[in-house]
């Protein structure tokens, strides 16, 4: 299974509120990072949350984000970042710079 | 919607950091779930554990404690598989809640 994005791509995260399982923070969700690592594939969990085998598996990434772009009262450090967990299917390629 | 259980970022007050002893009991969950997801049988996965958490409504999300949520979630979880019937649990309960009468009253 080949990574759709390797480290340094910027990624959207899809602006989805699906019902059902999702292993995809709220807080994420619409916003913008930069791929810090590919961590290889994986069942699905959101699909082996109701017993179903979870294939093919699915490519995970470590997402970095600017704490300010998640949070617009951040008051800590400029530089500070978040690194999130997230699956392929969440992320989509992004043209935004900041 | 957010979920409940979905509250990254939002004021939740004070964490607990201190260390608790383990309740015989609470061991006890945690060794139901690993015989019940282990390979040689997989019962159920720790995904089924998650969803089942995270089904729990905001009331009983935050009255629960850590392992009383995670025996409620595989309760639910083995009644979906038909693993186990509602009878049978109620059975079950009973009997042991007798039991532990009997012996309270001794």
């Amino acid at each position: 299974m080949s990574a759709r994005f390797a480290p340094g791509d910027r990624v959207a995260v899809r602006r989805a509120y699906p019902p059902g399982h999702v292993r995809t923070p709220w807080f994420v969700r619409g916003r913008s990072g930069v791929v810090e690592q590919a961590m290889g594939a994986y069942a699905n969990p959101e699909e082996l949350a109701y017993g179903r085998p979870g294939q093919p598996p699915v490519p995970l990434y470590r997402v970095r984000f600017d704490q300010r772009a998640l949070w617009p009262d951040y008051a800590g450090a400029p530089g500070d970042t978040a690194v999130v967990d997230l699956y392929e299917h969440w992320l989509e390629p992004s043209e935004e710079t900041r | 919607m957010r979920r409940h259980h979905d509250m990254g970022g939002i004021e939740a007050g004070p964490i607990e950091r201190g260390e608790h002893d383990y309740e015989p009991w609470e061991k006890r969950v945690d060794a139901i779930m690993r015989l019940l997801t282990h390979p040689s049988r997989r019962v159920m996965t720790v995904d089924e554990l998650r969803r089942g958490i995270e089904a729990l409504g905001p009331g009983a999300y935050d009255a629960m404690s850590y392992y009383e949520r995670w025996i409620a979630s595989v309760t639910e979880i083995l009644i979906e598989k038909g693993v186990i019937t509602v009878d049978e649990l109620g059975r079950t309960m009973s009997a042991v809640e007798a039991r532990w009468r009997q012996e309270r009253a001794s």
